[in-house]
């Protein structure tokens, strides 16, 4: 491997040294970890547990107001919306968090 | 006017739209040809990347698949969107930052390593070339039945209109493109389930008609089905016959898989910014699920029309379509019992069941079940061809810029200016095409199955290097160079031994605690991640140069323009 890596877009930049930043950026880290932590797991209640594991014992009810057995209802359907809701609460989660810690790219840029 | 005229007008009047769009959005640096100049907005990302994923698989076969599986086919519903919430918060914010044209790019220089890097490249050539193929048949299939064209003469059309927009436009070519074959596609799907839905449930929106009640009998549409399911002697739709570890393997292995499509991602590199990046995650799966909380509605429905509309009928008396189709031999009835009566049963059933119905044509027979106009059988077929076009451009610029940057700039000719390069991926995109097209008009006999195994190859690939590249900064190129051939070559192993050496072993008895080749996927994801971190462990951290660009690519400040960087 003589080849020195090149690095994209990100090469060049000044690498962040002072430690106020450095704590930060950690911090900023450890924060989108958790909200990362929470999403993957109410992700994996709604399609492999609720969808999978559990669908055959969640036939026995109906979705509310609907003829949908419950996990029948999980697996094609309420998981997917599920999903697409997932992301954009964590779109909205991230977007603040990027503010808070001033690692944002603006408004314009 | 005919069906065929209407056909024939809406496939043309769609194709010239595409070309118009090729003419308007000419590539002129390697930028805009592999990344659209990083300047898509995420709303109009989100709608390429809907019809880059959803291929003619989504659109023609998945519908029918869910029909004849019933509860069982919810692991393509739960595998082909799930993976978007891991793209959205485990890959796509951060391959935008490090902000590289080709995964293999990332690869390579996270992982200090050409190895790594080459080893990247031949996994992105192996699971796109293996997808592309089966596209392009698709193009074929869909000139064959509804212009009565010769399927090799319709996959060459479909070749002619793929290297015109790709080959010209590179990735800005291909994204407005995409955009416009959403908007085709999702009209022609949501046409006719619209229609069937009111037709069977009296309720307009097909979501909501799954849960309704049927018209002609009062009864709750689902269970009818399951009544009609248990009579027949089939399995009850609701619950489905498969393992229940094995649906959740097959999920796995698909959702994962879908994460780790490099055409896929290579989609979220043209946005400007990486809160761009995540958004239009959530666009794309908002677009996709469109199609795919619509698609278990149409299984139903035509699940229950096909039932009540030819079970125990006469044989003399069957509807129009079903003789139209028949023509095809896609449908056929043997009277086995001589009675002149179809008997359609399942399994379970005392009696012979007397008819075959090919499961493709759920989707494709839809309007005429539905006695719909003539139009809307037109915009059947140009769904299906944009469903398949797009994906296969997709796949054909993944194929392209692996030759043109990966393998030349940045392996064999470092050297080579910026013009040559862009003609260089102009030249490979070409090539891609013709042999894409000679896969389409030759199909290898497996081409179907290996279509399906394509996930399982990326799931046990690039998805475990790429996360751990990104969420741990210990993780060196041995492991990952280790990692990735592990996982693929298990993946592939297990794969070729069911389905090619052994198809005579292949069921759940032999198979590896019950799991199916196409479930596999996910135990060589869990073996490449685990190689990967215990060869880490014992292996020299990786230089300061690279632990110092995973922290960048970790804050999203700085992803623009390099002079914008102000940290």
């Amino acid at each position: 491997m003589s080849e020195r890596p090149h690095f994209g877009e990100a090469a060049g930049r000044p690498s962040v040294t002072d430690p106020e930043t450095v704590a930060r950026h950690e911090e900023y880290w450890r924060r989108n970890i958790r909200y990362v932590g929470i999403m993957i797991a109410i992700w994996f209640t709604v399609s492999y547990l609720c969808g999978i594991v559990f669908a055959e014992a969640l036939n026995a009810l109906t979705l509310p107001g609907t003829n949908y057995p419950l996990g029948f209802w999980f697996a094609q359907q309420g998981a997917i919306y599920v999903f697409v809701v997932l992301i954009f609460v964590y779109v909205w989660l991230m977007n603040r968090l990027d503010l808070e810690f001033q690692v944002d790219e603006g408004s314009d840029a | 006017m005919t069906v065929q005229a209407w056909t024939f007008l809406l496939v043309a009047a769609s194709f010239a739209l595409y070309i118009g769009i090729a003419v308007w959005s000419r590539a002129s640096t390697t930028q805009d040809f592999y990344v659209a100049g990083t300047g898509v907005s995420p709303l109009a990302n989100g709608m390429a990347t809907a019809a880059d994923w959803m291929s003619a698989a989504s659109f023609i076969s998945m519908a029918g698949l869910i029909s004849f599986m019933g509860y069982d086919g919810s692991v393509y519903l739960l595998g082909w969107t799930g993976g978007y919430v891991l793209l959205a918060l485990l890959l796509a914010p951060y391959l935008r930052k490090y902000g590289a044209f080709t995964v293999p790019d990332f690869v390579g220089d996270r992982y200090y390593s050409q190895v790594a890097r080459i080893v990247a490249v031949v996994c992105a050539i192996f699971v796109s070339f293996t997808y592309v193929a089966g596209q392009m048949r698709g193009v074929g299939i869909v000139f064959g039945r509804f212009l009565e064209v010769d399927i090799n003469l319709g996959v060459a059309i479909g070749m002619a209109i793929v290297f015109f927009y790709a080959v010209l436009g590179g990735m800005k070519g291909i994204t407005y493109t995409q955009v416009a074959q959403y908007c085709v596609l999702i009209f022609a799907y949501m046409v006719p389930a619209i229609f069937l839905s009111i037709m069977i449930t009296g309720n307009p929106i097909p979501q909501l008609g799954l849960g309704g009640v049927d018209q002609a009998t009062g009864v709750a549409l689902l269970e009818r089905l399951n009544g009609l399911h248990a009579e027949l002697g089939f399995a009850p739709y609701t619950s489905g016959s498969k393992s229940t570890l094995d649906v959740f393997f097959i999920t796995a292995a698909l959702m994962v898989g879908t994460a780790g499509l490099p055409h896929v991602i290579i989609r979220f590199y043209t946005v400007p910014r990486v809160r761009d990046a995540r958004i239009s995650v959530g666009w794309a799966l908002l677009f996709i699920s469109l199609l795919y909380t619509t698609a278990p509605a149409v299984a139903v429905f035509a699940r229950t029309n096909l039932i009540a509309s030819v079970d125990e009928v006469p044989y003399s008396e069957v509807p129009e379509w079903f003789t139209n189709w028949e023509a095809t031999g896609l449908v056929s009835f043997e009277d086995a019992n001589g009675d002149g009566l179809i008997q359609y049963v399942g399994p379970a059933s005392a009696e012979t069941n007397e008819l075959t119905v090919d499961r493709d044509i759920m989707v494709l027979a839809n309007p005429e079940i539905a006695d719909l106009p003539g139009w809307v059988i037109g915009l059947v077929a140009a769904g299906g061809l944009a469903a398949a076009l797009s994906t296969a451009a997709g796949l054909l610029l993944v194929i392209s810029s692996a030759v043109s940057h990966d393998l030349l700039k940045r392996s064999l000719m470092p050297q080579i200016t910026e013009k040559q390069e862009l003609l260089a991926a102009r030249i490979a995109a070409g090539l891609a095409v013709l042999v894409a097209g000679y896969f389409g008009m030759n199909p290898p006999g497996f081409v179907a199955q290996v279509v399906a195994f394509a996930f399982g190859l990326a799931a046990s690939s690039f998805f475990p290097v790429i996360i751990l590249g990104i969420f741990s900064k210990r993780t060196t190129r041995e492991g990952a160079i280790l990692g990735m051939i592990a996982g693929i070559t298990f993946t592939a192993a297990y794969i070729v031994y069911f389905n090619f050496m052994h198809p005579e072993l292949n069921s759940a008895e032999h198979w590896w605690i019950g799991i199916s080749p196409e479930g596999i996927g996910t135990v060589g994801m869990l073996l490449n991640f685990t190689i990967t971190v215990v060869v880490s462990r014992f292996t020299p951290e990786p230089p300061p140069q690279v632990q110092v660009l995973v922290d960048l690519i970790r804050v999203p400040r700085g992803a623009g323009e390099a002079h914008e960087l102000n940290i």
